[in-house]
C-alpha cells in the first residue's frame, strides 16, 4: 500500500469521480484512468498472481504488454478473463476480480507451490507423474489444470454485438506516437487517403507520458495540433481504441476497434467491438518500442516496475509508484525517469547505473555507477533493494529499465525475421519493401529527433516532404545487462508463466538448444504477452549459454495476433441464428399455412411432415405416404438444382458431362441422368429434359446443386471452351412441386390451361411448356420419385404460392395431402430409388445398379477411370435391399452387416444399411444397404448388427425395390 | 490475399475456390492404352514450392474459372487469365 | 561496460555416444533438485553426421522420430540417422492441435489408427517421457439426420472391431456441455459420436521422447541438415547430399510430411498429394472450460483445453496450395464463427496466437506407407490434417515396411499405387480433390 495519487499533474479529470470495485470492495477514481492506474492511486499495487508459483504482482508496465496486471472484468455474460488492468479504461460502475488466486488475491494457498519450487523447474512435469500410469487422467492432470489456467471464462451467451467492417486507403499508419504522427501528416498534406490507428485510447502514442518539447512546445500541445490538421483533413480517418493486430497477405491488416470497452454497456445497436480488414496500398508500422525489463531476485515483486511505465503512472494518471522509488537501468532512461519523478514530486532515492561510464543530468539524485541491483526485499510490496556490493537500500518501488525493443511483431508476421543491432541492443524489422514500411523507434529511431524525420519520410515515401519540426532529444546510450547472476530470489523472464533466467541454461543443459525448443520446453515467450517483455532477455541468456551470437540464437517466430482478440470480434454478426443465411424455397409460405415442420436441409428449410393432431413424424409420414399412394399428394421439390442449359452445342455439353447420353433425347422428354466424377466415382443424379433443340433444364439433388454448377462451369471453361454453350443456375427462379398419386392427373387437369392430359398428350417422361391457372407459364414433367403415377410442376417462383394452393383445392375432392421430404424418402426407399446415402461418394454406377447407363460409345467425365480393377471388382459393396425376417424388427440405418454365423470383426464386415424406413405400404421397417457382392446375394439372412445402440437381428437380402416390382403405379 | 480477377478486378481471396495444379491436360483418347495418361490427369500434381499455375473459380463472383499464378511460399500473386485463354494457349503450345 | 560474473562455461553440444541418459522418475528429479539440477544430462546428443548410415530418415519430425525409434527398438537397426533440416520436432509434430482418436471406418483405415491408439496408451512407459496422454474424450456433434446415420455407420466400424464409440442423443450431449448453443442455434446439436479412449497429448514431448529413446539407442538424430539431393544408381538409392556433406546409405526413408513433393522430386517421383496450410489457434490460458475435444457439425471447428488452460482450436485448411506456415483472415474469421455458433460465451474469449502448418493433402484423404519404384526409397506421406495421432503407428509401420522391405498389414491398404489400381481410402467420399478432404 505504497502507491498514491499525486496532488497534481496528469491527464486525468480530476473534476470526475468514477466508482469501481476490485474484489468486491469500492474505489474510486478519475476518468482518463486505467483500472491500473486509478489501483494504485488507491495504494493496491498488488493486482494479480503468477501462473506456477501464484506469486504476488503488481503492474510491471503501463500498456499493451502487461503480464501481471490480469483480471477478470464485468460480470455475467460479459464477463472477461485475463483483461490487462492496464489497458482497462475507468468507467463508472466497473466491476473486475482478481484471479487464479484462492481463496483471496491477499493470501492464495496456491502460493505454496513456490515451496516445491526447486523442483519445479522448466520441464519437471516430462520427467514425473508417469507412474502410476492410471494416475495421470484421474489425480496428477486434474490437479494440473485446476492449478493452471489464469481467469474464468463465463458460461453464458455474450448479450453484445459485434461488428465487421473493411476499408480500403493509400497509406495506413499504425500508432500515433511521433514518427506516426508525422507520417500521417506527410502522406495527408498530398491528399492521400490515410488510416491512422492506435491501440490507445487517446491518439498520441509516447506524447502522452513523456515530457517532450517539440517546435517550442509541449510534446502533448504539438501532437493536439497536428491530431486538430489531420481531423480537418477529409481524407484522413482516424481510429483511436484499434490495434491492428495482424499483417496478412496482400497488404491486408486486421484490426479490432473497442467501440465500447470503456462503457458498462454499449448503446443500443451500438457494437461492443468492431473487426476491421484494411487493405491498404501502403503501411508504415510506428507502433514504437517497447521497455524491457532486467532480470534480478524479486524483479516480479509489486512496485518494481518498468521504467517508462513509472513515468506514465506519474506524468499521465498523476501517480506515483511509491513514497521513495529507486531507478535501475543499463541506459540512459534512468535520467530521464528521476527527473520527471522529482518534477512530479516524487521521492527518487537513488539511481543505480549498471555503466561506470554514464553520464547525464541526474536531477540532484545521488547516482551508484557499475552497480546492479540484485535483489529486492519485500513481499507483496518493495521494501528496499540489495546491490552487487552488498549495500542495501530502502525504497517502496523500483523503476527498471534494461533496453528498448522496436515493436517489430507487425513486420514479421508473414515469415520475415528480424536482425540483431549490436549497438542498439535491439532487433531491427526486416525490410518488407516498400509496401510495408516501419519508422520511428519501431526502426530503431531512439531519438526523438530521429523518430519525427524517419516519420515524415516513410509517410512522405519520395512524395512531397514535409517540413520536420526541431525538439529536444533524450540521449541514448546503453550497455548490455540481461541478468544479474549474483541474484539470490527468482530472476523472471517470464513474469506470467513463472519462467525464470536459470530455467534458459537448464533447456540448454538438456539439449533444447535452438530458441524454438527452448521456448517450447521453458514456456518463455508463451503467456498472454507472447513474449513481449522477456523474449529478447531470454535469448540473450540462451546465447550466452550456448556460445552463440543473437542472430544466430534468433527470434522465435511473431505471429498474428499482436494482441490478443476476442472470439466475438472475428465471429461479428455471424452467430446463433444468423451464424448462415437461410434459403426458404418459394412454397415456404405455403407450406407454412399447412402446417409443415421444416428440417434444416444444407442451406435451406424444407418442409419435413405435416402434422395433424398431434401426430409425430412417423405417423404423420405414414399418413401422408399412404394419403399420396392411394389418392393424390403435393410435394415441394423446389430445392433441387435447376440448371438452364442452352447453346448450339448444348446436347454435347451434357453428353460430357452425364455418363449417359443426352444429345440423342427428343424434344419434349425428360431423362434420368447420372454425372461421375473425373475418378469414375457417381457424383450427382436428376433428370434432365429437352425443351427445345438447343434448349436442356438439368434437374440436381439439392445437396449437389452448387458443386455441379461449379463443375459445369469448370468443364466448359477450362476442358472445352469450343463447345457453343450457356448455362445458368435457375433453382431460385422455379417454384417446382411435385404431384403424385392416382389422382395426380385429375388433379392437375383442373388447373391446366387447354390441355388435355393424357399418356398420349403427357407420356411418361415427358417434358412440356404449357400454362395453368389461365396464363400463368409453367413446365409440367411426368416425372415419379414415388414410384406413382405422378407429375413435377414447376412455375415462376413468385407464382408458385398461389398455384401450390390451387393445385390444393383441385385435389381436395380426391383428398390430397401435403407431404414433406419424409413421406418422400419412405417412398423412394420403396421404390428402391438412391439418394444421399447410397451416391457418398465412393460409390460407382455398378454399385448403384446403374451400371448400364454408362455409356461405351462417347467421351465423358470419369469414363476413362471408370474402368479400373478397384472400380470394377465383383465383390465390391453394391446397393440391394433389406427386410427384417422378422417383420416386428426394427433394423436401423449404419447398422453393418454380417453373414448369419459370423462373429463381429471388420474382416467380417459385409456392409452397411445406408437408409431406412418405416413403408406403411408393407408394414414394415425396410432398407438399402451396400453389401458386398450384393446382387448374388438376394434372399440371404445377414445379421443386422448395430452394437452401437445394443442391437442385432436378422436381415433378409432383397431387391432393392420394395414395392411395385412391375412399375405398374407409374404407368397407371 | 487478393486475386486480380480478369472480369471483376482486385478481389479478396474468400471469393475464389482453388483446385491445385493448372498445368494438368485432359487426355483427348479414352484408348485403353492411355490409362496412364488418365492417372497422371487425374490423380498426379505438380506442386512446387515457389512459382504456380493453379485453376481457381471466382465462385463468389463473376463465376470464371481462372488460371491465377502465385508464389506458394510467400503468397505473391503475380497475375490471373481465364481458364479458357489459358487452355487454349495450352493447346496451342501442345 | 557492467561487469556480470558468468555462472560457468559455455554449454557444449553433446557429441558423445556413450549412453548417459538417466531415467526420469519424481526420485531423480528431487535428486537433480539438490544439485540446483546442474547435472541432468542432455536428452540427445548433437552428433556429426557419418559418412555411411545403413539407413537415413529425412525429417526429424513426429513420424520421422517415431520410425528411428521402431527400427532401433523392434528390429534392432541403430545405424540410422535421422537428417532434420530444422530443430528436432519442428514439422507438424510441432504446431498442431494434439488431437489423438482411432474414429475411422474403412477397413484399411480402423485397425491402423486403432494400433496408433494402443501405442499411445502405453507410450510414455514405453519411452519414459511424459507426453501427457490424456484420454478426455473425442465428441463429434451431428445436426442433421443424415449425419446422425453416418456416425451410426462409423461408429458401428469402430465397435465391430472392439474400438470404443458411443452415439450420444442431444441430452446426452447437453449434459457433458451445457452451455453449448441448443437454443438459438441454426444447427441445432441432435447428438454425437463419442470416443471416450480419444483425447489429447503434450505434441513437442511426443518428439522429445522419441528423440531422446531414438538417440539412446544409438540413433545419430542430426538438427539443422538439409537434404538437398537424393543419389540413385542404377534405379537404387545410394545416398543423399546434405548442406553437411553427402551421406551414403543403404535405405532411405522420406518423412517429410508437407514438403513431401519436392522431396520426393529429388527422387524424380510425382506424387498425388497437394501442400496445403492449415491454421491453428490458441486463446488465452482459462481455468478448466472444456473438458474434451468436440467438433462442430455444422461448420469447421473443433476445441480442446490443454492442461495449460489455452482452447486450443481449428478448423479447416485455407484451401489454396501453400508452403508458408501462416494462413489468412478469411479461414480465421470462418473457424471463429463456428466456434461462437456452438458456444455463444466464448465470444469475449480471447484468441492469442494462430499459426499454420503445412499438410500433405493426398487424393483420397489417406495416407501413403510404402515402397516406391526406386529400390531403397521409401516413402510416408500424405496424412492430410491427421498426422499426428498416426505418430505411433506410422513410425511403428514405415520401420516395419523400411526394416522388412515390405509393408506390415496394418499399413496394407496406405499404398502409393492404389489410385492407379482404384483402391482409394476415401472416408469423406470426396475424390480427387485434395483440398475438400
Amino acid at each position: 500500500m505504497s502507491s498514491y495519487r499525486l496532488d497534481k499533474g496528469g491527464l486525468i479529470d480530476r473534476t470526475t469521480e468514477l466508482s469501481f470495485s476490485f474484489d468486491g470492495k469500492p474505489f474510486t477514481g478519475h476518468a482518463g484512468d486505467t483500472l491500473a492506474s486509478a489501483l494504485m492511486a488507491n495504494g493496491m499495487t498488488l493486482m494479480g498472481r503468477s501462473f506456477k508459483y501464484h506469486r504476488p504482482r503488481g503492474v510491471i508496465t503501463a500498456g499493451a504488454a502487461e503480464p501481471n496486471a490480469l483480471v477478470e472484468l464485468r460480470e455475467g455474460g460479459r464477463k472477461e478473463a485475463n483483461t490487462r488492468a492496464t489497458m482497462i479504461e475507468l468507467y463508472d460502475g466497473l466491476t473486475a476480480r482478481s484471479q487464479n488466486r484462492w481463496p483471496s488475491l491477499n493470501f492464495d494457498v496456491g502460493a505454496v507451490t513456490s515451496l516445491a519450487s526447486s523442483i519445479f523447474v522448466a520441464g519437471f512435469y516430462y520427467k514425473t507423474f508417469m507412474w502410476p500410469k492410471s494416475f495421470w487422467e484421474k489425480i496428477y492432470e486434474p490437479l494440473i489444470r485446476r492449478a493452471a489456467g489464469l481467469g474464468t471464462a463465463s458460461r453464458l451467451p455474450d448479450p453484445d454485438k459485434y461488428e465487421k467492417a473493411y476499408a480500403h486507403c493509400d497509406l495506413l499508419v499504425i500508432g500515433s506516437g511521433p514518427a506516426g504522427l508525422m507520417a500521417a501528416l506527410a502522406a495527408a498534406r498530398s491528399g492521400q487517403r490515410v488510416v491512422l490507428a492506435d491501440e490507445g485510447a487517446r491518439l498520441g502514442g509516447s506524447l502522452l507520458h513523456e515530457r517532450e518539447e517539440i517546435d517550442g512546445k509541449s510534446g502533448l500541445d504539438w501532437a493536439a495540433g497536428v491530431l486538430a490538421e489531420l481531423a480537418s483533413l477529409p481524407t484522413v480517418t482516424l481510429m483511436p481504441r484499434t490495434t491492428v493486430m495482424g499483417w496478412f497477405d496482400g497488404n491486408i491488416f486486421g484490426a479490432v476497434e473497442r467501440v465500447n470497452d470503456h462503457v458498462a454497456v454499449p448503446d443500443p445497436y451500438e457494437p461492443r467491438q468492431r473487426y476491421w480488414r484494411i487493405i491498404a496500398k501502403r503501411a508504415v508500422l510506428a507502433a514504437g518500442a517497447e521497455e524491457r525489463p532486467v532480470a534480478f531476485g524479486g524483479n516480479d515483486v509489486p512496485g518494481v516496475m518498468l521504467a517508462s511505465a513509472m513515468r506514465s503512472y506519474a506524468n499521465r494518471y498523476g501517480v506515483a509508484a511509491g513514497r521513495s522509488v529507486a531507478v535501475f537501468a543499463n541506459n540512459d532512461s534512468a535520467y530521464r525517469t528521476a527527473r520527471d519523478l522529482k518534477a512530479q514530486g516524487v521521492h527518487v532515492e537513488v539511481i543505480v547505473d549498471s555503466r561506470m561510464d554514464a553520464s547525464a543530468d541526474s536531477a540532484g539524485v545521488p547516482v551508484i555507477r557499475g552497480q546492479q541491483v540484485t535483489d529486492v526485499s519485500g513481499r507483496k510490496g518493495v521494501t528496499g533493494i540489495e546491490l552487487s556490493n552488498g549495500t542495501h537500500i530502502d525504497c517502496e518501488a523500483l523503476a527498471m529499465s534494461g533496453g528498448w525493443s522496436p515493436i517489430v511483431n507487425l513486420a514479421c508476421h508473414r515469415g520475415q525475421k528480424p536482425h540483431w543491432d549490436k549497438s542498439l541492443l535491439a532487433f531491427l524489422p526486416p525490410d518488407n519493401g516498400p509496401g510495408f514500411t516501419v519508422a520511428g523507434s519501431a526502426a530503431g529511431k531512439m531519438l526523438l529527433s530521429e523518430c519525427l524525420a524517419d516519420g515524415a519520410a516513410k509517410g512522405a515515401a519520395g512524395g512531397k516532404p514535409v517540413a520536420v519540426p526541431n525538439c529536444r532529444d533524450e540521449g541514448f546510450a546503453i550497455a548490455p545487462l540481461w541478468w544479474v547472476k549474483e541474484s539470490h530470489g527468482k530472476a523472471f523472464i517470464d513474469y506470467q508463466n513463472d519462467a525464470t533466467a536459470k530455467d534458459l541454461p537448464l533447456a540448454a543443459r538438456e539439449g533444447y538448444r535452438d530458441v524454438e525448443l527452448a521456448k517450447r520446453y521453458t514456456t518463455t515467450g508463451m503467456a498472454t504477452d507472447q513474449g513481449k517483455l522477456g523474449n529478447i532477455n531470454a535469448i540473450a541468456i540462451l546465447a550466452e549459454a550456448t556460445g552463440r551470437s543473437m542472430d544466430e540464437v534468433g527470434t522465435t517466430t511473431f505471429r498474428p495476433f499482436y494482441t490478443p482478440v476476442s472470439f466475438g470480434a472475428f465471429a461479428g454478426p455471424f452467430t446463433g441464428h444468423h451464424f448462415q443465411p437461410v434459403r426458404k424455397t418459394p412454397l415456404h409460405e405455403w407450406a407454412e399455412e399447412q402446417g409443415a415442420v421444416f428440417v434444416e436441409t444444407g442451406l435451406w428449410m424444407r418442409s419435413s411432415w405435416f402434422p395433424q393432431d398431434g401426430e409425430d413424424w412417423l405417423a404423420s409420414a405414414s399418413r401422408e405416404v399412404l394419403a399420396t399412394r392411394n389418392g393424390v399428394g403435393i410435394c415441394d421439390v423446389s430445392t433441387l438444382g435447376k440448371i438452364d442449359v442452352q447453346g448450339k452445342d448444348a446436347g454435347a455439353f451434357l453428353d460430357k458431362l452425364y455418363c449417359n447420353t443426352f444429345s440423342t433425347l427428343a424434344v419434349g422428354k425428360a431423362r434420368y441422368g447420372l454425372m461421375l466424377r473425373e475418378d469414375g466415382i457417381v457424383y450427382d443424379d436428376g433428370t434432365t429434359s429437352r425443351l427445345a433443340d438447343d434448349h436442356y433444364v438439368m434437374t440436381t439433388t439439392t445437396a449437389n446443386a452448387a458443386k455441379v454448377m461449379a463443375q459445369m462451369e469448370f468443364a466448359h471453361q477450362a476442358l472445352f471452351p469450343e463447345l457453343d454453350v450457356t448455362y445458368v443456375s435457375v433453382t431460385e427462379q422455379w417454384a417446382q412441386m411435385a404431384v403424385a398419386g392416382p389422382k395426380s392427373r385429375a388433379t392437375l387437369q383442373k388447373i391446366v390451361d387447354g390441355l388435355e392430359l393424357n399418356d398420349q398428350t403427357a407420356p411418361y417422361m415427358a417434358a412440356l411448356e404449357i400454362t395453368v391457372m389461365g396464363g400463368v407459364p409453367a413446365r409440367l414433367f411426368r416425372l415419379s420419385f414415388s414410384g406413382e403415377h405422378a407429375y413435377e410442376l414447376a412455375v415462376p417462383a413468385d407464382y408458385g404460392n398461389m398455384v401450390a394452393r390451387a393445385v390444393c383445392q383441385a385435389g381436395e375432392e380426391f383428398g390430397i395431402v401435403p407431404y414433406g421430404v419424409e413421406a418422400l424418402s419412405i417412398m423412394r426407399i420403396e421404390k428402391g430409388h438412391v439418394a444421399g446415402g447410397e451416391l457418398n461418394g465412393t460409390t460407382t454406377a455398378g454399385d448403384l445398379g446403374l451400371g448400364k447407363m454408362v455409356s461405351a460409345k462417347k467421351d465423358f467425365i470419369g469414363r476413362m477411370m471408370a474402368q479400373r480393377e478397384g472400380l470394377m471388382d465383383p465383390n465390391r459393396q453394391c446397393v440391394v435391399g433389406i427386410r427384417p425376417v422378422d417383420p416386428t424388427d426394427r433394423i436401423r440405418s449404419g447398422a453393418h452387416l454380417l453373414k448369419r454365423d459370423d462373429t463381429p470383426s471388420m474382416a467380417n464386415d459385409q456392409g452397411y444399411v445406408t437408409s431406412v424406413a418405416w413403408s406403411p405400404m408393407l408394414d414394415m421397417w425396410i432398407g438399402l444397404a451396400l453389401l458386398a457382392n450384393g446382387r448374388a446375394r438376394h434372399g440371404e439372412v445377414v445379421q443386422v448388427w448395430d452394437g452401437l445402440r445394443g442391437a442385432r437381428v436378422m436381415g433378409e437380402i432383397c431387391d432393392p425395390m420394395h414395392f411395385d416390382k412391375e412399375n405398374k403405379r407409374l404407368h397407371a | 490475399m487478393l486475386i486480380p480477377c480478369p472480369h471483376c478486378g482486385t478481389r479478396p481471396v474468400e471469393e475464389f475456390t482453388f483446385l491445385g495444379d493448372a498445368s494438368v491436360t485432359r487426355p483427348t483418347t479414352n484408348d485403353p492404352s492411355s490409362m496412364e495418361q488418365w492417372y497422371d490427369y487425374v490423380y498426379l500434381r505438380n506442386n512446387p514450392r515457389g512459382r504456380f499455375d493453379e485453376y481457381a473459380h471466382h465462385s463468389g463472383g463473376c463465376r470464371s474459372w481462372l488460371v491465377v499464378t502465385r508464389n506458394t511460399e510467400t503468397h505473391e500473386v503475380y497475375g490471373a487469365v481465364t481458364a479458357r485463354d489459358y487452355t487454349r494457349a495450352k493447346g496451342a503450345r501442345a | 561496460m557492467c561487469k556480470t560474473k558468468t555462472l560457468g562455461a559455455v554449454i557444449p553440444p553433446y557429441h558423445s555416444v556413450q549412453d548417459l541418459r538417466m531415467r526420469y522418475n519424481v526420485f531423480s528429479l528431487i535428486k537433480n533438485s539438490f544439485s540446483g539440477h546442474k547435472n541432468w544430462q542432455p536428452a540427445w546428443r548433437e552428433p556429426q553426421p557419418k559418412s555411411e548410415y545403413d539407413i537415413v530418415i529425412v525429417g526429424g519430425g513426429g513420424h520421422g522420430l517415431a520410425t528411428a525409434y521402431y527400427l532401433a527398438k523392434e528390429h534392432g537397426l541403430t545405424n540410422v540417422a535421422v537428417l532434420e533440416k530444422g530443430w528436432l520436432g519442428s514439422g507438424n509434430i510441432g504446431r498442431n492441435t494434439t488431437i489423438i482418436r482411432s474414429n475411422y471406418m474403412l477397413p484399411g483405415n480402423n485397425p491402423f489408427y486403432e494400433w496408433s491408439m494402443k501405442l499411445w496408451e502405453n507410450l510414455e512407459q514405453d519411452f519414459n517421457f511424459n507426453a501427457m496422454v490424456s484420454q478426455r474424450g473425442v465428441l463429434n456433434l451431428c445436426h442433421t439426420d443424415a449425419q446422425r446415420d453416418a456416425f451410426a455407420r462409423r461408429g458401428n466400424a469402430m465397435r465391430i472391431d472392439g474400438v470404443d464409440a458411443e452415439l450420444l442423443d442431444r441430452e446426452q450431449v447437453r449434459e457433458m456441455y451445457p452451455f453449448f448453443d441448443f437454443e438459438n442455434a441454426r444447427f441445432p446439436i441432435k447428438g454425437g459420436l463419442l470416443q471416450r479412449r480419444g483425447g489429447t497429448v503434450r505434441h513437442d514431448a511426443v518428439a522429445w521422447g522419441y528423440a531422446r529413446g531414438a538417440d539412446s539407442r544409438g540413433v545419430d538424430i542430426i538438427q539443422r541438415c538439409e537434404v538437398t539431393g537424393i543419389h540413385i544408381e542404377n534405379g537404387k538409392v545410394v545416398g543423399v547430399d546434405t548442406n553437411k556433406g553427402f551421406i551414403r546409405c543403404k535405405k532411405l526413408g522420406l518423412a517429410t510430411a508437407g514438403n513431401s513433393s519436392e522431396t520426393a522430386a529429388m527422387a524424380g517421383l510425382k506424387l498425388p498429394v497437394e501442400s496445403h496450410v492449415l491454421q491453428a489457434f490458441v486463446s488465452e490460458g482459462l481455468k478448466p472450460y472444456i473438458d474434451g475435444v468436440v467438433t462442430f457439425g455444422a461448420g469447421h471447428f473443433y476445441v480442446s483445453q490443454s492442461d495449460k488452460g489455452g482452447l486450443v482450436f481449428g478448423g479447416d485448411i485455407d484451401g489454396y496450395n501453400s508452403y508458408a506456415r501462416r494462413g489468412n483472415l478469411p479461414m480465421v474469421e470462418h473457424v471463429v464463427e463456428a466456434g461462437v455458433a456452438m458456444i455463444p460465451s466464448i465470444a469475449r474469449v480471447r484468441v492469442l496466437r494462430s499459426w499454420g502448418g503445412i499438410m500433405d493433402m493426398s487424393m483420397d484423404g489417406s495416407p501413403i506407407i510404402d515402397k516406391t519404384p526406386i529400390q531403397n526409397l521409401y516413402l510416408n506421406t500424405g496424412w492430410c490434417y491427421g498426422g499426428f495421432k498416426a505418430t505411433p503407428a506410422s513410425g511403428w509401420c514405415f520401420a516395419h515396411t523400411i526394416a522388412r522391405d515390405e509393408p506390415h498389414k496394418l499399413n496394407a491398404a496406405y499404398r502409393l499405387d492404389r489410385f492407379r489400381t482404384g483402391h482409394m481410402l476415401d472416408e469423406k467420399g470426396q475424390g480427387a480433390t485434395p483440398n475438400l478432404h
